[in-house]
């Protein structure tokens, strides 16, 4: 049974944009990202929007429905009440290109500045041999599919747009945990790294990363939070910073 | 309306395509010395290769000693049914243990046996444990493994040059809509920036084709909105040649429920983790179906095929770890025979061997897929599948060793837009190490090839033709609307060109995509150039009619049944077919069909295998030369 759905849909860009109401039908089990790919088909041939797998697994419908960062292509119709219209809009940390698609270069700026995973110089391919348990601290982050839902949803730069040259965001502290806690990787300071030229001191922890990640990733809990005490340890204990000094071998602490 | 602005840019190479294969070449030319321009249509990291959930297929032994690359080559050639080009598979199957230890340092992170080393799984096909995974997201791991490989260099080149872009750079959310050539070779490649629709080309004497698949020319399907062939369609206008095409893989195990995730893949690991498939009757239906080339591999008894998850040496394989091709015939005649689910499909249940626990840590992106989209929850209940187009094993006709496409010089196609690898049906795992294998073989291709030729010039002639194709949709009003060729091709393929084909439905079909293919000439598009979906479609949907006419015109000249290629007029296997492949080209008008010998297995490869298993594939002329030296 069909049923006629609602919608308030941003269409044009930053400047010039306003949201559109459109009727559409929608089918039991659809997805908000099957509703938009009826619009498109049927009403607006020219709406721009992001999506790829439609399976939440590439991270690349991201977008604002009633307000909330979501994947549309998990997110039910079925979750919105018969009367409900639902808005959908594009992420706002990030400008916007076009009706749902943003600008997310930010984002892959920061992966860059954030150095690589560093081998040991002596190791041969083949050789590495690591405990599962030791390689699952680093797989949590690694599920990450990048659909910036963290980023867009982090309140130092969601309306600071002067925060985001000295603030990664959410998505890069949990790269930066990913491979600090890697087993083979020997680069040290990362944390150090994290908190100096990363942001890290300026979340508040207030856990609005982990609540939208799709992947169900512990970003603060696992990540933020104990990236924080290292370097809370090793910045303010008198006796490991006058260790670090005396040895001048930083890392001895930092571990 | 006032003329585009064009981008011009000056590559070693170009590389269409930023999943697996792409990636592995420009590294491969990278590290080389040239300089890499890196397509794609999406964002970056994105590619297709994420969606892979298994796992990557190398011959590590790390899980059973026994394994070895000549296991993984016959079974490579058995699940394609021989008609895989020999050196392909010979070649991945030497080379894949070296491409996943090398993603290992790379930063990957897999999945680790007790003694610390990469784990190994079972899958259809494959004799011994032998895909490396991370859980059920590999594909995830390998293509964020790569992109931050690419990063890496970038980052290199930062600290050397001054300039991160020097050597390479990715050209993100960009079509390329034709692949240039002057003095007969390759000169670069054309098209445009998805987000303003200004026009871009590209300098360059090698283009190493990386595109993927063609899924989406099929209404049902695994693959996103990029698998549309592209790769597949600039090869054939370029003048370079597809091999067999009529090969499609229906993985036999996609969502039926609800009908908006109609055709998401469920990974084989559920099976290969020990889910079994029953149909409304209750029934463990798969002892049925299991061919006479496989029956003694594969257990005939329930209590025979549960042993072997405890005792894979004294015990033959359950029937549900069948090649996909043999498991997707099977529910597809178990559901035509009325023993279906409600929905359409039969059931998949892992519940019954595995605790919830151990399935949430072994399959959590099905649990997570299955309950937040379906509400099934598959600890508890089992899942409903059905065949979906999954994989096509069809492509480029290239050169085995360096992944150049026959017939055009600079021009290079690896991953799944290149042919021959898996021949008529592709194992699970074989892909992602396929990707890896002749991504870095066409990343060498091209830069010998570069080396020994140099530049070669883009005339102004072959910019203004391919500007103006770019622009024609616009100059058209009131023609036909591209959604819509789309959805008719898409019924039409689905009807006529499906899992179970014969000659009057195929017959019917070439003259249907011929007529959406005349009305394409004719497609308007509303809005401007700025990031518009409905431009963007029409030009996919234009490399999608070539892809279906190709398979379609394969499928009708092929006269037998063999692996993703099912003809209910001749059901059998024939051994005189599996000597021919289907070459297809294409003259600006139409794509034609010609029959090419396969090339011959060499002696030593042809020794590998047991002779009567051989005799099941071969003619008995061939076993009497006994492979060729």
């Amino acid at each position: 049974m069909a049923r006629t759905l609602k919608l308030r849909i941003w269409r044009g860009d930053d400047t010039t944009g306003a949201l559109q109401d459109v009727t559409v039908d929608a089918n039991p089990g659809e997805v908000v990202l099957d509703i938009i790919h009826r619009v498109q088909a049927t009403q607006m041939g020219d709406l721009a929007v992001r999506w790829n797998c439609k399976a939440g697994k590439c991270g690349s419908c991201s977008m604002e429905i009633n307000g909330r960062p979501r994947l549309a292509c998990m997110t039910q119709v079925s979750a919105y009440g018969e009367d409900e219209t639902i808005t959908i809009t594009p992420l706002r940390a990030f400008p916007v290109i076009k009706d749902l698609v943003t600008d997310v270069s930010f984002n892959y700026k920061k992966a860059m500045e954030i150095p690589s995973v560093e081998m040991p110089a002596d190791m041969k391919p083949g050789e590495p041999r690591m405990q599962q348990v030791d390689v699952e601290r680093s797989q949590e982050f690694r599920k990450c599919i990048e659909c910036f839902l963290c980023q867009d949803t982090c309140h130092v730069i969601r309306d600071h747009e002067e925060n985001k040259k000295s603030f990664a965001g959410p998505r890069f502290f949990i790269r930066i945990a990913e491979l600090d806690m890697h087993p083979l990787d020997i680069l040290r300071n990362r944390k150090k790294q994290a908190q100096e030229e990363h942001g890290l001191g300026m979340c508040n922890i207030t856990k609005c990363c982990t609540e939208v990640c799709p992947e169900h990733i512990r970003i603060t809990d696992n990540a933020i939070i104990p990236m924080k005490e290292r370097v809370v340890d090793t910045k303010y204990d008198p006796i490991r910073w006058l260790g670090s000094k005396i040895l001048k071998r930083e890392d001895i602490v930092q571990n | 309306m006032t003329s585009p602005k064009l981008d011009r840019y000056k590559y070693d190479v170009v590389v269409i395509g930023a999943g697996g294969a792409g990636l592995r070449a420009a590294v491969e030319a990278r590290e080389a010395g040239l300089s890499v321009a890196i397509v794609c249509k999406s964002l970056f990291g994105k590619a297709h290769t994420v969606m892979a959930e298994g796992g990557a297929a190398a011959s590590m032994g790390n899980v059973n000693d026994n394994d070895n690359w000549m296991v993984h080559f016959r079974d490579t050639m058995r699940g394609g049914k021989f008609l895989n080009h020999f050196r392909m598979a010979e070649l991945h199957a030497k080379e894949a243990p070296d491409r996943i230890w090398e993603l290992e340092m790379w930063g990957a992170l897999f999945d680790r046996t007790k003694e610390g080393k990469i784990s190994q799984r079972n899958f259809g096909g494959h004799e011994y444990p032998r895909l490396a995974h991370v859980g059920d997201r590999t594909g995830l791991e390998l293509i964020r493994t790569m992109q931050q490989r690419i990063v890496a260099l970038q980052q290199k080149d930062a600290k050397e040059f001054g300039d991160a872009e020097k050597f390479i750079k990715v050209f993100a959310e960009l079509t390329i809509t034709e692949i240039l050539k002057d003095n007969g070779k390759i000169s670069g490649a054309y098209g445009y920036w998805r987000e303003s629709g200004d026009e871009v080309l590209f300098e360059a004497p090698a283009v190493v084709i990386a595109t993927g698949g063609v899924g989406k020319t099929f209404k049902i399907t695994s693959n996103s909105w990029e698998g549309t062939g592209d790769g597949h369609a600039l090869a054939l206008k370029a003048g370079a040649n597809l091999v067999d095409m009529e090969f499609l893989q229906f993985h036999p195990t996609g969502m039926v429920w609800p009908l908006s995730v109609k055709g998401i893949l469920v990974t084989e690991s559920v099976r290969g983790e020990g889910g079994i498939l029953t149909n409304s009757l209750g029934e463990r239906f798969m002892f049925k179906y299991i061919p006479d080339v496989f029956k003694d591999k594969y257990a005939d008894n329930e209590a025979e095929a549960d042993r072997w998850y405890l005792d894979q040496d004294n015990n033959r394989r359950p029937p549900e770890l069948l090649p996909r091709d043999e498991v997707a015939r099977a529910i597809n005649s178990e559901v035509k025979a009325g023993r279906g689910t409600e929905h359409g499909g039969v059931f998949l249940d892992v519940s019954k061997r595995l605790s919830a626990e151990v399935i949430k840590k072994r399959l959590p992106s099905m649990w997570h897929q299955f309950y937040e989209l379906a509400g099934v929850d598959i600890t508890k209940e089992p899942m409903e599948v059905g065949p979906t187009c999954h994989y096509v094993m069809g492509g480029v006709e290239v050169e085995p060793d360096t992944a150049a496409a026959v017939g055009v010089d600079g021009l290079f196609a690896a991953g799944e837009v290149a042919g021959g690898m898996h021949g008529s049906n592709r194992l699970g795992g074989n892909s992602l190490t396929d990707l890896l294998v002749f991504g870095r073989r066409a990343g060498m291709g091209a830069v010998a090839y570069v080396k020994s030729h140099g530049a070669n010039p883009v005339s102004e002639a072959s910019i203004s033709q391919a500007a103006a194709r770019i622009e024609a949709p616009f100059a058209r009003t009131g023609g036909e609307n591209a959604y819509s060729l789309h959805q008719e091709l898409q019924e039409v393929t689905h009807n006529l060109v499906g899992i179970i084909r014969t000659e009057s439905e195929l017959v019917e079909a070439i003259e249907k995509i011929a007529d959406i293919r005349k009305r394409s000439a004719n497609i308007s598009v509303t809005g401007s150039r700025k990031f518009n979906p409905g431009f963007h479609l029409a030009f996919d949907l234009d490399n999608m009619l070539l892809v279906a006419e190709s398979t379609a015109k394969s499928a009708v000249l092929r006269q037998e049944s063999r692996g993703g290629h099912t003809r209910d007029d001749f059901p059998g296997m024939n051994s005189t077919w599996r000597q021919v492949n289907h070459i297809s080209s294409f003259d600006g008008e139409k794509v034609s069909i010609k029959a090419q010998p396969l090339s011959a297995l060499p002696k030593e490869l042809f020794d590998l295998f047991d002779i009567h298993e051989l005799e099941k594939y071969m003619t008995s002329e061939e076993i009497a030369k006994g492979g060729t030296n």
